[in-house]
């Protein structure tokens, strides 16, 4: 399998420093005139942006993975070394049996690769939540050691959410690299076998839709029935429901963006696109984010920003319900990629 | 004036409505209305938009309506064959006249 790219830490690139991806947010010369995130909250009356009940807990398990896609805003890849300890899962635990948060979502890199996630899968059920798992699908073909994870997240009812972005080879190969379309399908028809998107089977996988460029998603009831459509016909795959996001001006879709001098419309796309209704079922709300270091964030993508909770702790060891429950969301103008049209989130469209 | 066509005046197509407010309010609304989903799918009205904004060579609708037509999940193939399409009726209006020439010579001609 082809890499699409490398990590931006590899190369060197200067957006692999957080402070200096924030600097081109907030300050870019041909975006400067854009209104700020916080501006057009407050102009629909809907700062400061305040969390609900928390319902996800979501888990950057590491940045190590056996894909460099071109837009990933973790900035994963094969090169990065960076995983979330037994100490740190522990702590996890810890905070999970101290709250009733129904949902973990575990994500990476590709989460699988951490040496401990087996173990912290099976406490998770012991806890009696529900495990949700980024699988980027290639993983399952990627090592024998690998091929039995079908059957592992089946016998947990683990639900299986994958990218895909595409029903094809080309625009999938083109983001995730050479081969990936054609070992996605393969790892697809494997959960399939075990049972996953069998009428009546419990067992849930949904494929992530993105575009593959600096436009916004479509509609995801159309684009759901094209997958479907395409990827039954073609290929005798079956999968639950697609999910669609809103590429995130961050990270590796940043560098491709300013690389092609597509920054400033793509901004001024989702500025101009910023929804009120999706501004209000923002993931945030929902759902907090922890790195692999244990730090804590009020969603995947300000963890790639290093934006951490606005909290008198921000590690998981120390942070209390309480605490998340008073804080208010940190916001940006990467912010205006969950706002746009009908809303992204990790759980697809908003409104 | 540098240049007939500039990329940004896409973006000030909206500003018409200041030289004339009543007219402008009413197309906005009349092609918003136009391209919401009906008997046709968005997708379908947006290819046909791709069409007819190559058969009159619009080059602010071509940009808007590449994006668009992506943005609703249409594909490269989908779009040249709509390309083609709007081509076909152009170059078939041309050569469907050939009749009307025929015509002609036939009514002059011994």
């Amino acid at each position: 399998m082809a890499l699409a790219t490398t990590s931006l830490l590899r190369r060197g690139s200067e957006l692999s420093d957080t402070s200096y991806q924030l600097r081109v947010l907030r300050s870019h010369e041909s975006t400067a005139h854009l209104p700020t995130f916080a501006q057009s909250l407050r102009a629909h009356g809907l700062a400061p942006l305040q969390p609900g009940e928390t319902r996800v807990f979501q888990v950057n398990m590491g940045k190590m993975c056996n894909q460099a896609c071109k837009h990933c805003h973790v900035d994963a890849g094969p090169d990065r070394t960076e995983i979330m300890s037994r100490e740190t899962l522990e702590q996890c635990l810890a905070f999970l049996a101290a709250t009733s948060i129904p949902i973990v979502d575990l994500t990476g890199g590709a989460p699988e690769m951490n040496p401990h996630f087996r173990w912290f899968v099976d406490e998770v059920v012991k806890l009696g939540r529900t495990v949700m798992v980024r699988c980027n699908l290639t993983i399952i073909v990627a090592n024998p050691k690998y091929n039995d994870l079908p059957q592992f997240y089946a016998e947990r009812s683990v639900h299986v959410v994958s990218s895909l972005p595409f029903y094809d080879a080309a625009h999938t190969d083109r983001q995730r690299g050479g081969g990936v379309f054609d070992d996605s399908i393969a790892a697809m028809r494997m959960l399939n076998d075990a049972g996953y998107a069998k009428p009546d089977s419990g067992l849930l996988l949904d494929l992530v839709y993105n575009p593959v460029g600096a436009i916004l998603p479509g509609p995801q009831a159309l684009l759901e029935g094209d997958f479907k459509r395409a990827l039954s016909t073609k290929h005798s795959v079956q999968f639950n429901s697609l999910i669609c996001i809103t590429n995130m001006p961050i990270s590796r879709f940043l560098e491709f963006l300013i690389s092609r001098g597509l920054y400033e419309q793509y901004m001024q796309t989702l500025v101009q696109a910023f929804n009120p209704a999706a501004a209000q079922g923002v993931m945030c709300r929902d759902t907090i984010s922890i790195g692999w270091d244990g730090m804590v964030y009020d969603c995947d993508f300000n963890q790639m920003l290093d934006l951490t909770v606005a909290c008198s702790s921000t590690h998981i060891s120390s942070l209390t319900p309480e605490q998340l429950r008073a804080r208010t969301i940190v916001v940006d103008q990467h912010c205006y990629g969950c706002t746009a049209g009908a809303g992204s989130s990790c759980g697809g469209q908003l409104a | 004036m540098a240049s007939y066509y500039n990329p940004a005046d896409l973006g000030k197509f909206g500003t018409i409505a200041d030289f004339q407010p009543q007219l402008a309010e009413k197309f906005f609304a009349w092609y918003g209305d136009v391209f919401a989903e009906g008997a046709l799918t968005q997708r379908e009205k947006s290819l046909i938009a791709l069409a007819v904004a190559h058969a009159v060579q619009c080059p602010y609708c071509i940009d808007a309506y590449t994006t668009d037509s992506l943005q609703k999940g249409a594909t490269e193939q989908m779009m040249m064959e709509a390309v083609h399409v709007a081509a076909a009726i152009r170059g078939g209006a041309s050569l469907v006249h050939g009749v009307m020439m025929m015509n002609k010579v036939n009514d002059v001609s011994m």
